[in-house]
């Protein structure tokens, strides 16, 4: 589908960084140009050099904790978060992002999160594992295209669990500030989409891989071929995940 | 989670955030610690105007608004950092304390004293005597993550930044860097520098390849 509009793509730092790692994904393989950054005191800082280098000279440039990337061909934005929160700081956070939304061009959000899978109910533990959420200005725009891909919608949860006749709510444990995003974004009017993965800690590439594969089912970002997941390309930071080599001392 | 022996544990993210630690319930012991750490930290901010506070020797009282001229500003953060600078750099013939930041955090403090012993958490800043535009900053206490930003606003805000070129000296250990080969069979310690575009002179040393990482204060 065409994208008409300017589209941001940005994480929520939540449980197993999914979000963070399936926008690693998308910078990476779309081969996107830095455009600008984030100063700000609500993150815990951190400095290194390209993550998404693929060469000697490309490799010293120097990359924080939160950057935002282009690509003009497919008006897409994206902002990568890189480290969490400090304590009591992500409200003026959220704030701050979402007046830079309002006043920039940006005409629609899609947020990658992710949620605690030991949390699901019992019904929730049965098929996808993959879940949306819209507002209300982008069901409008949108929820057909979401009921032709047969994507399902994250579930209200009674406000009390246990009492059967109370409020249902949104929850979204272990999803970092998704939730504050989502529901400031339907009070300010900014058209934003929640994209969401069941997983756990551990090793989530897998999570992530699943993750932006269900995104580029609606936006399309690349061309899917036989297998979906060798089209996207992985950056040369998430080699070590896991620690370095073994001494051979060890054995 | 369940674990193996049948316990329910809640396991920490690496997310980081937990939304629900505004919503969960705190232990009385939990609200009090919260109280007398945010009494503290209120008690200095109101009587000393900030959690962090730098005062300069070379500000008269008159001028508030002067700009320290810099041209090279070296800061050594980290206990290790701030030694080899002891060790090597500092003497009292050619150096002299300008400045110190005074801060709390429930890890350290720091005092105004410029009569430091090397066990202490300071943060000092010296100035060579020959040229005055040349500043150094040992700085072996620790500045707590919701400080960083804080301190560097401060410090920086007093500099006449045109044409400053900033070097840091910092230290990690050696288990924290990743390698394809395992640590215990590098020769250590060794150097490794990150540097911005602007820098155009030879590091003395390889640059940091990626995965690796560097945090806290240095990053800020």
């Amino acid at each position: 589908p065409v994208i008409r509009h300017i589209l941001l793509l940005q994480p929520a730092v939540s449980v197993g960084n999914v979000g963070q790692l399936a926008v690693d994904l998308v910078i990476s393989t779309l081969d996107m140009t830095k455009v600008g950054y984030f100063y700000t005191d609500c993150l815990v800082p951190m400095v290194g050099n390209n993550p998404y280098a693929t060469a000697e000279e490309n490799s010293t440039e120097l990359s924080i904790n939160a950057e935002v990337y282009s690509l003009p061909s497919k008006k897409l934005v994206v902002l990568q978060i890189r480290s969490p929160f400090i304590k009591n700081k992500y409200r003026p956070f959220c704030e701050t992002l979402l007046s830079w939304v309002k006043s920039s061009k940006c005409a629609r959000v899609v947020l990658l999160s992710s949620s605690h899978a030991y949390q699901r109910d019992d019904e929730q533990l049965l098929g996808t594992p993959l879940r949306y959420l819209l507002t209300t200005d982008l069901e409008k725009a949108v929820g057909g295209r979401m009921q032709e891909l047969n994507w399902k919608e994250m579930e209200k949860v009674a406000a009390y669990p246990g009492i059967s006749d109370t409020d249902k709510v949104l929850h979204i444990p272990g999803g970092g500030i998704t939730k504050l995003l989502f529901t400031e974004s339907c009070s300010k009017g900014i058209q934003m989409a929640v994209l969401l993965k069941f997983c756990s800690e551990g090793d989530n590439i897998p999570d992530a891989f699943v993750l932006v594969n269900y995104l580029n089912e609606w936006l399309q970002l690349t061309k899917s071929e036989v297998n979906p997941s060798s089209q996207w390309k992985i950056p040369s930071s998430w080699r070590l995940l896991f620690g370095n080599g073994l001494p051979p001392a060890l054995f | 989670m369940a674990t193996f022996f049948g316990e329910v544990v809640v396991a920490p993210s690496r997310a980081g955030l937990d939304e629900e630690e505004e919503e969960r319930e705190e232990t009385p012991e939990d609200r009090e610690i919260r109280r007398e750490i945010e009494k503290k930290r209120y008690w200095r901010r109101c009587s000393e105007g900030g959690e962090i506070d730098v005062l300069w020797t070379w500000k008269s009282g008159g001028c508030a608004e002067e700009l320290l001229v810099c041209s090279r500003f070296i800061v050594a953060i980290g206990r290790n950092a701030a030694a080899f600078l002891s060790s090597f750099i500092l003497d009292s013939v050619c150096w002299e304390v300008v400045g110190v930041v005074k801060l709390w955090n429930e890890w350290c403090r720091t005092s105004s004293t410029t009569n430091v012993l090397p066990t202490d958490s300071f943060c000092l800043f010296y100035r060579l005597i020959s040229d005055p535009t040349v500043l150094l900053c040992q700085c072996s206490c620790y500045v707590a993550e919701d400080q960083q930003f804080q301190w560097l606003e401060k410090v920086f805000g007093s500099m006449q930044k045109k044409g400053l070129q900033v070097t840091i000296l910092s230290t990690c250990p050696v288990a924290d860097y990743k390698t394809q080969e395992s640590t215990l069979t590098l020769a250590s310690p060794f150097l490794k520098a990150l540097k911005t575009k602007e820098f155009q002179e030879q590091v003395c040393c390889p640059l940091l390849e990626q995965p690796n990482i560097v945090r806290d204060l240095p990053a800020a």
